[in-house]
């Protein structure tokens, strides 16, 4: 079955300046018909599906609208124009830092966290032990969120993240964090994570990465779908792509 | 819809309790004195304005300190519930865009810091209104009636705002002034009876008007308001509400550009 499935999916962001200019002069320049609202396409015009336990590697270069494409399958937004089809509960780990909050403690966050996370109170406190383990922070944790180094941090984000069992998984750019060694152990976490069957989307930069684990690549470029399919053959064209730039 | 709501709720339980906790840590940073303070500071402003409107407008006035402090009372609540309203979304924006949750999540968790400290202040005033000679009675039961609905409509006006505040940065100080306008507008420190009847009526425009009317009625004139009273307190928490919960259903996706 499909799990996931996009028929000519586009976002297009409103940029004007009327966030920066304020109610005040919005109503000015009404007055005044100088009011204008632009419009940028993120996202335009993408088409692609893939099947259960696939994983799909998302590839290009900044600003090519790999992120919107995440928030877009997640449900963070959605598109102003095509269809969509998702199937089955979403994990999607945009950001590890995200929700973390300075003035809490360690263990206060890892909570809070998890609820944003969607994790039942049962939950987080059957593996709040095993999560602060995993992070190496168990001497941290009544300590403020904000006296931590930001490799800890990042430790105990992915700590957290990587205990959903999800139908399909959104990764973008968060496969390996932290020093050298946790940075094998997360990778490892995440595979295992990925293994389960879970239908996993990758953004990553690592083209070493994207060959190695995807089962598909979308190559995205200032919003325009590029290309998909065989993992191997995109990787090499957009490979050439980046050299001759 | 309502119905929805509550259902969301009760699946965000977790979450909401969480976010509770947050926002009551950080707005009390931990301290006793954090939570003293924020009762302090109203029982300051009404200590400052008896000083100074006693003589002008409390001469012939019985419990003219009460009617300070029901007024004071509302319109603090009203002005800490709606301005935390305002930045529930953009405090939260990391998260918003990040994370798919129910938006009304960070506006409800900021609202229940805000109505624990107001009751927390009704406390203070019931004791005030004790020790100065105020007969207690079963009709103050019914002042339950007006402070849910001016949660509500603290809800309502905080969804509003915290809308447009993702919009237009600016609203932040045009609402400082607003409530300025309105702290005048709301017969805190002085009596509308020598104005013409007509003008009078016009006082109930003010939602926070009718709110505090309603409890200086009951408290210090021992009376139940009017029917119309009644009325008026349900249908502008009723509308605050629905103008905000339409403007968070039609616009929930489109937060997302301004953020």
């Amino acid at each position: 079955m499909k799990k996931i499935e996009l028929n000519n999916v586009s976002v297009s962001y409103i940029v004007g300046d009327f966030s920066n200019i304020g109610l005040k002069d919005v109503i000015i320049q009404k007055i005044k018909g100088t009011y204008t609202q632009k419009e940028f396409l993120a996202l335009n015009d993408i088409n692609f599906a893939i099947e259960e336990g696939e994983l799909l590697g998302i590839i290009g270069t900044n600003g090519a609208g790999k992120s919107t494409l995440c928030k877009v399958i997640s449900g963070i937004m959605r598109p102003t124009k095509g269809t969509m089809a998702v199937r089955g509960n979403i994990a999607s780990l945009l950001e590890l830092g995200t929700g973390f909050d300075g003035d809490l403690t360690v263990k206060e966050n890892t909570f809070l966290r998890g609820a944003m996370l969607g994790y039942t109170r049962e939950f987080m406190n059957q593996t709040y032990e095993s999560i602060i383990e995993f992070a190496e922070l168990k001497e941290f944790e009544d300590r403020k969120f904000s006296h931590l180094s930001s490799g800890m941090k990042s430790r105990l984000a992915f700590s957290i993240a990587c205990l959903v069992k999800p139908e399909i998984l959104i990764l973008d750019e968060v496969l390996s964090v932290g020093d050298g060694a946790f940075r094998r152990k997360s990778e490892q976490k995440m595979l295992e994570i990925i293994g389960s069957g879970a239908t996993t989307l990758l953004v990553s930069h690592s083209l070493e990465q994207i060959r190695r684990m995807a089962t598909k690549v979308l190559w995205l470029d200032k919003g325009k779908q590029v290309d998909f399919g065989a993992t191997e053959e995109i990787c090499d064209k957009y490979e050439a792509f980046l050299k001759k730039k | 819809m309502f119905q929805n709501i509550v259902k969301k709720i009760k699946k965000n339980q977790f979450l909401f309790e969480e976010l509770v906790k947050r926002d009551f840590k950080k707005k009390y940073k931990r301290t006793v004195l954090g939570m003293m303070w924020s009762l302090i500071s109203p029982l300051m402003q009404l200590l400052v304005m008896s000083i100074v409107f006693t003589n002008f407008f409390g001469r012939d006035k019985p419990h003219y300190t009460i009617y300070l402090f029901a007024g004071n009372l509302t319109y603090a609540f009203f002005k800490d519930s709606t301005t935390g309203g305002m930045n529930s979304l953009m405090q939260n924006a990391g998260i918003i865009t990040k994370i798919n949750l129910p938006k009304y999540m960070f506006l409800l968790s900021k609202n229940v810091a805000s109505v624990i400290n107001y009751v927390l202040t009704l406390l203070i005033f019931f004791i005030f209104a004790f020790f100065d000679g105020i007969e207690f009675h079963f009709n103050f039961l019914l002042l339950v009636y007006p402070v849910i609905c001016l949660i509500i409509f603290n809800i309502g006006c905080g969804f509003i705002l915290s809308a447009l505040f993702v919009i237009f940065k600016d609203i932040q100080y045009l609402y400082d002034i607003f409530t300025l306008m309105l702290m005048y507008l709301s017969a805190i420190f002085y009596y509308t009876d020598t104005y013409s009847p007509q003008a009078q009526r016009l006082f109930y425009l003010n939602p926070l008007y009718t709110y505090i009317t309603y409890f200086r009625r009951i408290v210090i004139d021992g009376i139940i308001p009017s029917w119309k009273v009644h009325v008026l307190c349900l249908l502008y928490a009723v509308l605050a509400l629905g103008i905000g919960a339409l403007i968070y259903k039609k616009y929930n996706y489109k937060f997302m550009y301004y953020m």
